[in-house]
C-alpha cells in the first residue's frame, strides 16, 4: 500500500478508550509541577505557593463547569470517571438509603457503574439492570414500568463507550424528576462531544473523566447539583477537601490540564464534531459494501466519533491481530484482557458470533481522511484472509444455516 | 499480552490451510468449539493405506492462538501413524508456541479437533469393513 | 523570590521526574488495558514503576497498588475489609485521612481505639497494650508524623501487634524519602505512600500491600491493579511516582544528611532566640521538620507575617489547615492549647540551602519583634 510511507504506523482509532493529551493541556501541565511553576498544595493556606495552586484550581474549575453550563460549585475533583461512578452512585445510595434500596441502571453501563450497583447489592439494595432496545437505546416506558415507590436513583449513561448511541437524558431526566428520584449520569464519553446543558437538564448527578477528551489521565470529576441540592455522602475520608465530598491533596497539574482540556473542547467542538463526522460517514461508506458486515448501534442517535461493526465470521482479536497497523478495539479496553465477547452486544441481543466478531473504530481530534482510507482497504483485505481460513464462513457460503448445527460447546 | 515468534509466524503465514473432501473414506475430519466459545476448528487428515497421515488440512475461526495452534498441528501430523498422531499433548502445542496461560485452551482445541479426526476416520473405516 | 519551607505539604516536582513523565501524555498516550502497542508501552511503563517502587521500600512489584494519592491509600488500608471490623486502633497523631477513616468506620458501629502518645509524641508499651486490650481487628500507626516529625518504632509495634493477630498499617507518607522504609522489615500488613511528599506528582500513592491478607476494594469496575483498585491507570503520574521513588532512593543519604545539616543550623539558631519552643525534640524526628512555638504569637499570624517577607511555612498539616483549629498532634501531646495555636512548621526539602535558613531567621527574628511590640501597644 503506497499510502503507509506516508504516514505513521499505526494509526490510532481507539479515541474512546483513551486520547493523546493536547500539545496545549501538557503544556499548562508542566508550568505547574517543578519549582519554578505553581507547585504548592492549594490546601496550604499560609503561603503564596497554595494561593497560586488554589487559583489554578479555581479557574479549572470555571472551565469545566463552561463546557457544561453548570456552576464551578457544583463540580467536585475525582481522580477519574470510575472514581466519580463509585461516588456518585455509592454516595447517593448510602445517603438517601432511608427512603427506599431500589436502583435503576441499564444493561450496556460501563463496568464502573455495573461493579459499582454489584456492590450495593451485596449491601441489601435491590437493583434492576434494564434490557436496552436493539438500537442500544434505552425505552421510556420500559424505564417508567420498572420504577417503584423505594426507587431513589437511576443510572444511565449519556454515550455507550461501545456502540457510541446517545441516551435522551433530557426525557429520563424529566420522568426521574417527575418521581423524585436521583438521576445520575455517566458523561465520560459524551463531555466535549455532545452539547451537554446542565442548567436545562434535570440531571443531579454527571461523571466526568480527562483522558477521553485530551486530557490527562488520572483526574476526572463528578457534578453534584446545588438547585435542587443533591446530597451524597464521601467515599474517600480525610482533610475535607472538595467541602467534604472528596478529599485528599488536589492533584493541581492534572486539574489544570482537565481545565484546559474542557475549555478547548467548548471552543473547538463544534467543528471539531463536523470533521470527525465526515470522517465517520467516510469509514462507513467504505466498508458497508463487505458481505455479512453489521453496524452495531443506532446510527441516529450516535457519537461522532464511533463506528462499531460487527465482521461476521470472523473472530474479533484475532481480526485485531490481523490488524496490528491501526489500533482499535474489540470492545471496551477495561474489559479487553476476558475473553468474553462485549457484553454491551449480547445487551442489545446480537448473537455470540456477531458479538465475538466486532471491531470498535474511535475516530479523534487527530485523525486523517488518509488515516480512514488506509484503514478502509487493510480491514478488506485481512477480513477477506481471516474469511478464507473460517470454517464458519466456508459452511456460510455453503448455504448451511450455523443455527442448525449442533456445536460440541467446550 | 505479547506473543511469540512462533506464534506471529503461524498466525501471519498460516501452513495447510483449506479443505479436503470430508465424503472421501481417506479423510478424517474433526470439527470442535462453539462459535458461541469465540472458537471453532476444523481439522482433516488423510491417511495413506499404510496408517499413515499422508495430508492435513485446517479452517479456524478463532484468534490468534487458535489459529496458530491448529497450523502447527497440521504440520506436525502429516507423516505420523495415527497412533503418534493421538499421542501429541496439547502442553506440547502450548510450550512450542509460548501460549500465554490464558490461551492454553486454544491447544487444548487442537488436540481434541486432532482426536475428533482421527475418531471419525476410524468410524469410516470400520463402517465400511462392516459393508 | 520566595522561601519555600513547606515541603511536609507538597514538594516541587524533580526536573527529572518530569522529563520522564511528559513522553506518557502525548507520544505514549495508551490505555494500559488496550492489547495493542500503545496500550502495552504503557503497561510496560507501569510495571516498571512498580518496580521502582517497590525497591524504595523493600517490597515486591506485586504488592505495590497505585492509587490517586496517600489520602486513598489511607482509606484503602482502614475500610478494605471484606468483613466490617468490630473494632479499629489508630494512633491520637493519625492524619486526618487516617482519622476520617476510621471515624467513617465507627459511624457504621465499629468501636474506635485511640492510641496514645506521650509528650514526645511516642507511642508507648504501655499506651499499646491498652489499646490492643479491645482487640482492634486492624491498627493504624503512622511511620513519621506529618507535623513533629516524630518517628514511631513500627517494627516494635508490629510483633504485639502481630501477636494480637490484627492486620497492621503504616501511614508512610511523611516518612518515605526523608528516611529507610524496608516494607519487610517493619512487618505491617499494609504501608502507604505518597508521590508529591518526595518530588514526584500529586495525583499518584500506593498502598503496598502483603497479598496474603484480603482487601476489599473500594473504588470498582474494570479490574485494574489487580482488582484492588479500579479506573484508568494515570499512567504519566505513576511512572512520574516511579522515577521519584528511584530518585529518592538513589539519593537518600545525600539528601538526608543535607536537611540534617540544615536542620541543626536552624534549631542551633532557634536556641539563641528567647522564649522558642521547640517540640518534640526529644523524639526520634524526620530529618526536615522542625515544628515550633514562640509563646504568645499565634502561629497563624506569625506565618502569613512570614509569607509577606516571602518566606513559606505552615501552621501544620496542609489538610487540617482549612479547619484553623489547634494541632490534633500537640493536644495529643499533652501540649496546652494556648501554646499549641503558635505552632508553627517548617519543613526542609532536598533543594534548601543556608541561606534559605538566615531568610527564615531573620524574617522570623524581625516578626516576632514587630508583633510583640505590637501586642505591647495593645496591652499597654
Amino acid at each position: 500500500m503506497e499510502i503507509a510511507k506516508k504516514m505513521k504506523l499505526p494509526i490510532y482509532l481507539d479515541y474512546s478508550a483513551t486520547t493523546p493529551a493536547d500539545s496545549r493541556v501538557a503544556e499548562k501541565m508542566a508550568a505547574c509541577m517543578t519549582i519554578d511553576g505553581d507547585f504548592g498544595n492549594p490546601a496550604s493556606r499560609s503561603h503564596v505557593f497554595g494561593w497560586k495552586s488554589d487559583e489554578l484550581v479555581n479557574e479549572a474549575r470555571k472551565h469545566v463547569a463552561a463546557l457544561i453550563n453548570a456552576d464551578p460549585k457544583e463540580i467536585v475533583w475525582t481522580s477519574g470517571a470510575t472514581e466519580s461512578d463509585n461516588l456518585a452512585i455509592k454516595g447517593a445510595a448510602h445517603f438517601y438509603q432511608r427512603k427506599g434500596k431500589h436502583i435503576i441502571t441499564c444493561k450496556t453501563e460501563h463496568k464502573a457503574v455495573l461493579d459499582t450497583c454489584r456492590q450495593l447489592e451485596r449491601e441489601g439494595f435491590d437493583v434492576t439492570y434494564l434490557d436496552p432496545e436493539e438500537n442500544g437505546l434505552i425505552e421510556l416506558a420500559k424505564l417508567k414500568s420498572v420504577m417503584r415507590k423505594d426507587t431513589v436513583l437511576v443510572s444511565i449513561m449519556h454515550v455507550n463507550n461501545e456502540i457510541g448511541v446517545i441516551q435522551d437524558i433530557a426525557a429520563i431526566g424529566k420522568l426521574c424528576r417527575s418521581r423524585g428520584v436521583i438521576f445520575h449520569v455517566d458523561a465520560a464519553q459524551s463531555a466535549g462531544k455532545v452539547e451537554i446543558d446542565l442548567a436545562n437538564l434535570d440531571v443531579d448527578l454527571m461523571s466526568f473523566s480527562a483522558h477521553k477528551i485530551y486530557g490527562p489521565k488520572g483526574i476526572g470529576a463528578l457534578y453534584v447539583q446545588r438547585k435542587p441540592r443533591v446530597r451524597i455522602e464521601a467515599q474517600m475520608h480525610g482533610g475535607g477537601h472538595e467541602r467534604g465530598m472528596r478529599s485528599g491533596t488536589l492533584a493541581v497539574h492534572q486539574i489544570v490540564g482537565m481545565g484546559e482540556a474542557f475549555r478547548i473542547a467548548k471552543e473547538e467542538m463544534a467543528e471539531e464534531n463536523a470533521h470527525i463526522l465526515v470522517l465517520r460517514n467516510r469509514l462507513w461508506e467504505g466498508l458497508k459494501g463487505m458481505e455479512e458486515v453489521y453496524l452495531n448501534g443506532d446510527i441516529e442517535h450516535h457519537v461522532a466519533g464511533n463506528l462499531n461493526v460487527s465482521f461476521n465470521f470472523v473472530e474479533g482479536e484475532s481480526l485485531i491481530m490481523a490488524l496490528k497497523d491501526i489500533a482499535v478495539s474489540s470492545g471496551s479496553a477495561c474489559t479487553s484482557a476476558s475473553l468474553e465477547p462485549s457484553y454491551v452486544l449480547r445487551a442489545i441481543g446480537r448473537n455470540d458470533e456477531l458479538a465475538h466478531s466486532s471491531i470498535r473504530f474511535s475516530i479523534g481530534r487527530f485523525t486523517t481522511e488518509e488515516e480512514i482510507d488506509y484503514t478502509i482497504q487493510l480491514v478488506k483485505n485481512k477480513v477477506a484472509k481471516l474469511r478464507d481460513l473460517s470454517p464458519l464462513w466456508e459452511m456460510y457460503q455453503d448455504g448451511i444455516d450455523l443455527n442448525s448445527v449442533q456445536w460440541a460447546a467446550h | 499480552m505479547a506473543y511469540s515468534e512462533k506464534l506471529m509466524d503461524h498466525y501471519e503465514n498460516p501452513r495447510n490451510v483449506g479443505s479436503l473432501d470430508k465424503k472421501d473414506a481417506s479423510v478424517g475430519t474433526g470439527m470442535v468449539g462453539a462459535p458461541a466459545c469465540g472458537d471453532v476448528m476444523k481439522l482433516q487428515i488423510k491417511v495413506g493405506d499404510d496408517g499413515v497421515i499422508e495430508d492435513a488440512r485446517f479452517k479456524t475461526y478463532g484468534c490468534g492462538s487458535a489459529i496458530a495452534s491448529s497450523s502447527l498441528l497440521t504440520e506436525w501430523v502429516k507423516g505420523k501413524t495415527l497412533e503418534e498422531a493421538s499421542e501429541i499433548k496439547n502442553s506440547q502445542i502450548a510450550d512450542e508456541l509460548a501460549l500465554p496461560p490464558v490461551k492454553v485452551h486454544c491447544s487444548v482445541l487442537a488436540e481434541d479437533a486432532i482426536k475428533a479426526a482421527i475418531d471419525d476416520f476410524k468410524s469410516k473405516q470400520s463402517a465400511e469393513s462392516a459393508a | 523570590m520566595s522561601t519555600y519551607l513547606d515541603h511536609n505539604a507538597s514538594t516541587p516536582l524533580d526536573e527529572r521526574v518530569l522529563d520522564q513523565m511528559m513522553p506518557y501524555l502525548r507520544a505514549h498516550h495508551g490505555n494500559p488495558s488496550s492489547v495493542y502497542r500503545q496500550g502495552r508501552i504503557a503497561r510496560q511503563a507501569i510495571d516498571a514503576a512498580r518496580q521502582q517502587v517497590a525497591q524504595l521500600v523493600n517490597a515486591h512489584p506485586s504488592q505495590v497498588v497505585f492509587t490517586s494519592g496517600g489520602t486513598e491509600a489511607n482509606n484503602l488500608a482502614l475500610k478494605g475489609a471484606v468483613v466490617a471490623p468490630r473494632c479499629v486502633a489508630v494512633s491520637a497523631v493519625e492524619h486526618a485521612s487516617v482519622l476520617a477513616s476510621a471515624q467513617q468506620l465507627a459511624i457504621e458501629a465499629c468501636q474506635l481505639v485511640r492510641i496514645e502518645v506521650d509528650k514526645d509524641g511516642l507511642i508507648t508499651e504501655e499506651t499499646m497494650s491498652r489499646a490492643l486490650a479491645s482487640a482492634p481487628e486492624r491498627v493504624s500507626i503512622m511511620l513519621a508524623n506529618n507535623e513533629t516529625g516524630v518517628i514511631q518504632d513500627i517494627a516494635r509495634w508490629a510483633e504485639m501487634v502481630a501477636s494480637s493477630g490484627a492486620l497492621f498499617h503504616t501511614d508512610a507518607v511523611q516518612a518515605a524519602g526523608k528516611m529507610g522504609v524496608d516494607f519487610a522489615a517493619l512487618g505491617v500488613q499494609m504501608l502507604s505512600l505518597s508521590s508529591h511528599k518526595l518530588y514526584g506528582p500529586k495525583g499518584v500513592g500506593a498502598l503496598v500491600l502483603d497479598k496474603r491478607m484480603e482487601l476489599a476494594a473500594q473504588m470498582v469496575g474494570g479490574g485494574q491493579e489487580a482488582g484492588y483498585r479500579c479506573g484508568t491507570e494515570n499512567v504519566a503520574a505513576i511512572v512520574g511516582f516511579g522515577k521519584a521513588a528511584e530518585l529518592a532512593g538513589l539519593e537518600l543519604q545525600s539528601r538526608c544528611s543535607h536537611m540534617l545539616a540544615l536542620k541543626q543550623m536552624l534549631l542551633q539558631a532557634l536556641s539563641k532566640v528567647e522564649s522558642v519552643v521547640v517540640f518534640a525534640d526529644q523524639a526520634e524526628c524526620l530529618p526536615n521538620t522542625v515544628f515550633l512555638a514562640v509563646p504568645g504569637i499565634d502561629g497563624e499570624t506569625l506565618l502569613m507575617e512570614m509569607d509577606r517577607s516571602g518566606v513559606a511555612v505552615s501552621s501544620g498539616s496542609a489538610c487540617d489547615s482549612q479547619k484553623r483549629g489547634a494541632s490534633q498532634t500537640l493536644l495529643a501531646m499533652g501540649i496546652d492549647e494556648t501554646l499549641a495555636r503558635c505552632a508553627v512548621r517548617v519543613s526542609f526539602g532536598k533543594d534548601n540551602t543556608e541561606q534559605d535558613i538566615d531568610v527564615f531567621m531573620s524574617a522570623m527574628v524581625r516578626q516576632i519583634k514587630a508583633l510583640q511590640e505590637n501586642s505591647m501597644l495593645v496591652w499597654a
